[in-house]
Order: structure tokens, then C-alpha cells, then sequence
């Protein structure tokens, strides 16, 4: 059976489970459209957690990050999963204990303001858009790249599918969708990584494989050494050597991290579970999934760098084995022989070196490299699609409910009933696909950078927001308010202008103490602190029953 | 409220366990992993520079185990304060067979 064929079936099997998935889980009422009824249980919700996170960026793209960047790449490492700690311990159980449906309710009610939610809404449809804009596009590049289909085409399929599960269920066919798509996702990133460490290795775990000895046939010695060594041989720097400054990879963790907490389609994902111990269990669930592929991706990106490398490096041209034709023919490899030799020279040195190689390569070419079977490859296609698929989902719903709850419901439309705003949150799930498919079909240019401008963002706006509700009971409505717009402010105006107004200025020299515009979202954070509680204290505190409500979701609840 | 010096002292234990969790996360992300990470680079573990590993697995596992010492921890203090599910419920239970004797 050809490649093709086998992949269409497979990507095909999944798809129809996602679509008995959403029959089986029709929504009937708000709170199982907004948060699945808050009846999921935490190993389920773990998974479905696991798989909203995991995008296609993480699937296909992060191992050739990390195998780019060397040691710098932990900032992606580490930045994709501290917030975890953060918001298991910091932000979730109180929440959950809070019981409304979305992060605009918490802060709305909060801060007892139709302003702080208003702000609230704008950021997160904010935060959403920029960064689902980017998932529909990677649907449809999977598409073009496995199924040969229009990658416009593509992006219309998956539209589809995602509006299927998402307007009939809600949260509650969205959760269980995401349950199936970690699942597929986990066992295409795994199997080839597996094989790839048992063939360089011998060793079966990828991530122990990643500090093991290489098999005689790739010539012994450790890995890490082996891939040192190449390294400086090529005139790169040694791989486990960082070269960004230590201030700025601070920064950007710290950006990360704390953007990951801030992030209103994972914050929800908590609301769905019965209670607030669930909730704590979910998140360890939700980090110990995230972390199967996240402590074999480095793994994955050094394996792969050094085959690589050891591979084309002063090679014969026409002796390249078939991955690297095969890949070549996608343009995601590229060999000008620029001093006629017919050998492949790959280093450092631009003007030198002969081979450009897409990062992409680093996933998608590596069950070639391990030499599996056609079923293995059309595996990866459904991965990557399940991971966009996911992703693109958990954001849709929250577009969806701030439109139709914390916009309409809760602020213009308060006299509406329970089945209109069900049927307006369906009609908002519409109208976001939408919006999100025509920026598939036609990306802006800067989709890569706005994905790290959303956690700059949610970073420097909602994280502080949040945790000052819950941590402390002094923090009124004008401090939250004017912390939040101050880190916007700052976070927004650093961003644009580097990124899109000035972009040639976006070097290092012209950074703020060294700061780039991926890592400036932990400054605003520092300043929405600093604002927040200085206004605060200027202000009147706020009611006493607000701070009872603090006092209230502090000790865990009646479970649902 | 008699209730109020409770929850307040319950409150104070849960924030020194976030205190504890969270300087152990702080220490392992930006100190062991950042800043000192060259200097670790010296002890070797295997196959492995300590300070790349810390930053790009070891952190992670860390996280994990963070999150599960720290439901553990949780588990304990509500067990202390009377505030897990099952003495919720039975509280409640308890109020209401109270609620119908009246």
C-alpha cells in the first residue's frame, strides 16, 4: 500500500473517532459547553490538558529548535512546562474553588468591575487569536506535507473537523477529543524516537538513550561528546554551550513560564474537573504527560544533529541515502555545491557552507533515518494534526466564551437565557473558526513572533492579575486594573516596535539591559507587580465581601 | 468566627508549603539551570554535563515530582484541617440531618 494511501486511512480512523467522540459528548447546557459539566476526571482532564498544550509547534518544531540551539534551546524546555509548577500550585485549586466558568469571571467578580473584565475579555480574545492563527496553518502544512493536499484545502478540512466536535460539545467534545488526540500524538512522537535510540544507542528510553553511549556502528563514545566535538570540528559552537546572555535567557524562561500560567485556554482546562483536589491532581497529570515528549524531545533533537551531521558532512552528493532525497524534494534540505567538489560541506562559516537545513527536518524526517515502516510515517501525520487539532480547539472555546459569557451574558446581554446563550456561544465557535481559518489560509508574516508576543502578554497581564487576587485580599480594582494595563503597555509597545515597526534595530545592542522583545513579557510582569500594588495602596481597599470571597476560595469547597 | 483563626492558620501552613515547593522550583530553573549552569557543567553524570542536563531534562523531572509532593503535602494539610472531600460531605451531611431534627 503506498505511503499516501496509508496515510489518508490512518489520518482518516482518527478523524472519524473525533467525530463519534463529539456525538457521544453533546452539550445541553452552559456549564457543560463552557466547562464539560466540571464532571471530568483528572487523569482524563491530565491528558486532554496535555494535548490542548502540545501543539504542532511542540510536535514537529521544537526538536529542531532544540537541536539548533543547542543548550540555549531549554529555554523552550523549561519555559513550555515550569508554569505548570505555577499554576498547580498558585492559581488552579483556587480557581477551581472559585467555580465560575472562565478567567474574565474570576477576574471581573474579583475585582468587582465591568472594566477589569472588559480588559480581561480584550486580552484573552487577544492572546487567543494571535495564537490560534498559527495552529490552523500548521493543519494545513501538515496536510500539504503528508497528503499532498492543498495546503488552503487542508486548512478548510481541518476547520471543519474542529467546528464538528467543538460546536456539538463544547468543553465536554473538545476534553474528550483531546483525551484520543494525546493518545495519537504521544505514540507518533515516541515510536520513532524510540527506534532512532535503540539504533544509535541501543538504549530503549530515549531520554536515558540522550546520555548514553553511541553503538559501535556510529563510533562509540558518548553522544553529547560525539556531538561536541562535531561541533566545534564545523566551527559551530559546542552544542551543550549556551551562547545567549544569561540575563536574556532568564528572561525568556521567565517570560515563558509565567505566560504559561497566564493563559486563559489552559487556566480553564482546571475548570472542567469536580474539585479543587482534582484540580491539583490534574495539573501533576497534565505536567507528567507534557513531560513524556518534553524530556525525549531533547533527546530526539541530539540524536537527530548528529546523524545528521555525520551523515552529509564531506560526503559524497550523489552517495546521500534516500531520507535526504526524499526531504530535498520538499525543499526542507537544500545543497549548493559552491565549490564544485561534489562533496557536502556543512558548517559554520556562511560563506562556506553548502547546505541549508529546514528545522522541521528533525521530526519529520527522522522515521526514515530510523528506517521504520510506511505506517510509522503516516503515524506522524495524524500526530501533528491531532496536536494542532487540540490546541486549536481549547482556543477556539475560550473566544467562544468570552464572547458569549464574560461579553454578552455577563455584561451587555445580562437578561438572556440559558439556551440563548448556548445557542451564542455555538454562533461565536462559528464565527472564531472562521476568523482563525482565514488566517491560516492567509498568514500574516509574523505568525511564529506573535505566538511569543501571546505569552509576553499573558504574562505581563493576567499572571499578576490572578495570583494578587488570590494571594492577597488587600488588592483592589484600580490596582489590578492599572497593573494590567501598565504591563500591556509596556509588554505591547517593546514587542511592536521591534518586531514590526523598527525590526532592523532587533539586535542585541539595542535590546533594553540585553533584553529581547521573547523575553521583555517578565519585566512587564515585574511592572504590573510594581504598579498594581502602589496604586493599591493609594486607593481604598476593596469591600468586605470581596475579601470574604478571597477568604472563601482559599479553603477547598463542597466538590461538585 | 471560631472558624476564622482556623482557616488562618491553615492558610499560613498551605503558604509555607508553597514557599518551600516554590524555592526549590526557583533554584532549580534559574540558579542551577541559568546562572550557574556553566559551573555545574563540571560534575559529570554518564553521559552527561550536569549543568546542560538540569537545564534541558532534569528540570523537568523536578517539576513533575514538585506537583506530586505538593498534592501529598495538600492531601495531609486538609486531612489536619478536616477539609477533604470526604469530611466536607460528611460535614454537610451532618448539617443537614441537624437542618431536619429542627
Amino acid at each position: 500500500m503506498s505511503l499516501q494511501v496509508l496515510t489518508y486511512i490512518t489520518v482518516g480512523i482518527t478523524f472519524v473517532v473525533y467525530i463519534g467522540i463529539a456525538i457521544w459528548s453533546r452539550a445541553s447546557s452552559t456549564k457543560e459547553f463552557y466547562i464539560a459539566g466540571a464532571h471530568v476526571p483528572p487523569l482524563a482532564n491530565g491528558l486532554a490538558t496535555a494535548a490542548d498544550w502540545m501543539s504542532a509547534a511542540s510536535f514537529i518544531s521544537m526538536a529542531g529548535i532544540v537541536s539548533y540551539m543547542g543548550r540555549d534551546g531549554s529555554v523552550y524546555l523549561m519555559g513550555w512546562t515550569g508554569g505548570y509548577v505555577l499554576l498547580a500550585l498558585m492559581i488552579a485549586p483556587y480557581l477551581r474553588d472559585f467555580g465560575k466558568f472562565t478567567v474574565p469571571d474570576f477576574i471581573g467578580d474579583r475585582y468587582y468591575s465591568q472594566l477589569a473584565r472588559m480588559v480581561a475579555v480584550v486580552c484573552a480574545i487577544f492572546v487567543s487569536f494571535t495564537y490560534v492563527a498559527g495552529q490552523m496553518r500548521g493543519v494545513g502544512v501538515v496536510f500539504s506535507r503528508f497528503l499532498e493536499v492543498d495546503i488552503n484545502l487542508g486548512v478548510l478540512i481541518g476547520m471543519g473537523i474542529v467546528f464538528f466536535y467543538a460546536v456539538l460539545g463544547g468543553m465536554k467534545g473538545i476534553t474528550y477529543t483531546q483525551v484520543a488526540q494525546y493518545c495519537v500524538l504521544i505514540f507518533a512522537y515516541m515510536v520513532p524516537a524510540v527506534f532512532i535510540s535503540i539504533m544509535m544507542t541501543g538504549n530503549i528510553i530515549p531520554q536515558l538513550g540522550f546520555g548514553a553511549e553511541l553503538t559501535d556502528a556510529y563510533g562509540g563514545g558518548y553522544l553529547l561528546d560525539r556531538l561536541d566535538g562535531l561541533h566545534e570540528e564545523l566551527g559551530f559552537a559546542a552544542y551543550t554551550e549556551g551562547v545567549r546572555s544569561s540575563l536574556d535567557v532568564l528572561f525568556i524562561t521567565g517570560a515563558l513560564i509565567m505566560g504559561t500560567a497566564g493563559l486563559p485556554h489552559v487556566i480553564i482546562r482546571f475548570f472542567t474537573v469536580p474539585s479543587v483536589r482534582a484540580a491539583r491532581k490534574s495539573a501533576g497529570y497534565a505536567l507528567l504527560f507534557i513531560a513524556i515528549l518534553y524530556t525525549t524531545a531533547p533527546a530526539i533533537a541530539a540524536f537527530a544533529r548528529t546523524n545528521l551531521i555525520n551523515t552529509v558532512n564531506n560526503a559524497e552528493y550523489v552517495s546521500m541515502p534516500g531520507w535526504f532525497t526524499t526531504w530535498e524534494n520538499t525543499n526542507l534540505i537544500s545543497f549548493e555545491d559552491k565549490n564544485g567538489d561534489g562533496l557536502i560541506q556543512y558548517v559554520a562559516d556562511e560563506e562556506i557552507n553548502e547546505l541549508t537545513v529546514d528545522r522541521d527536518i528533525i521530526v519529520l524526517a527522522n522515521p526514515e533515518i530510523a528506517q521504520l515502516p510506511n505506517w510509522v510515517i503516516a503515524l506522524v501525520a495524524a500526530g501533528g494534526l491531532a496536536a494542532a487539532l487540540s490546541t486549536a480547539a481549547g482556543l477556539l472555546l475560550v473566544i467562544s466564551t468570552s464572547i458569549s459569557h464574560d461579553l454578552l451574558k455577563r455584561n451587555l446581554m445580562p437578561d438572556i437565557s440559558e439556551k440563548q446563550e448556548l445557542l451564542f456561544a455555538r454562533i461565536a465557535i462559528l464565527f472564531a473558526v472562521c476568523v482563525a481559518g482565514y488566517f491560516g489560509i492567509n498568514p500574516p508574516g509574523f505568525v511564529a513572533q506573535v505566538v511569543a508576543f501571546a505569552f509576553g502578554l499573558a504574562a505581563s497581564s493576567f499572571f499578576p492579575a490572578i495570583v494578587l487576587g488570590i494571594f492577597s485580599t488587600r488588592m483592589n480594582k484600580e490596582g489590578a486594573i492599572s497593573g494590567m494595563i501598565a504591563g500591556i503597555i509596556f509588554t505591547a509597545t517593546y514587542i511592536v516596535y521591534f518586531k514590526f515597526i523598527n525590526p532592523a534595530a532587533n539586535t542585541a545592542d539595542n535590546w533594553w539591559l540585553g533584553i529581547s522583545p521573547e523575553g521583555i513579557g517578565t519585566l512587564g510582569m515585574l511592572i504590573n507587580f510594581a504598579v498594581a500594588l502602589l496604586v493599591c495602596k493609594l486607593t481604598a481597599e476593596p469591600p468586605q465581601e470581596i475579601k470574604d470571597m478571597v477568604l472563601d476560595i482559599r479553603v477547598p469547597g463542597k466538590p461538585d | 468566627m471560631p472558624e476564622n483563626n482556623k482557616d488562618n492558620l491553615y492558610w499560613k501552613e498551605n503558604i509555607r508549603i508553597l514557599t518551600i515547593l516554590l524555592s526549590i522550583w526557583f533554584v532549580v530553573s534559574f540558579l542551577m539551570s541559568v546562572i550557574f549552569v556553566d559551573q555545574l557543567d563540571s560534575i559529570r553524570i554518564g553521559g552527561f554535563k550536569f549543568g546542560f542536563w538540569m537545564a534541558q531534562q532534569g528540570s523537568i523531572y523536578v517539576y513533575v515530582i514538585l506537583i506530586f509532593v505538593y498534592l501529598k503535602l495538600m492531601d495531609r494539610l486538609d486531612h489536619k484541617y478536616h477539609h477533604d472531600e470526604k469530611d466536607i460531605l460528611a460535614q454537610e451531611q451532618a448539617e443537614e440531618d441537624a437542618e431536619q431534627a429542627e
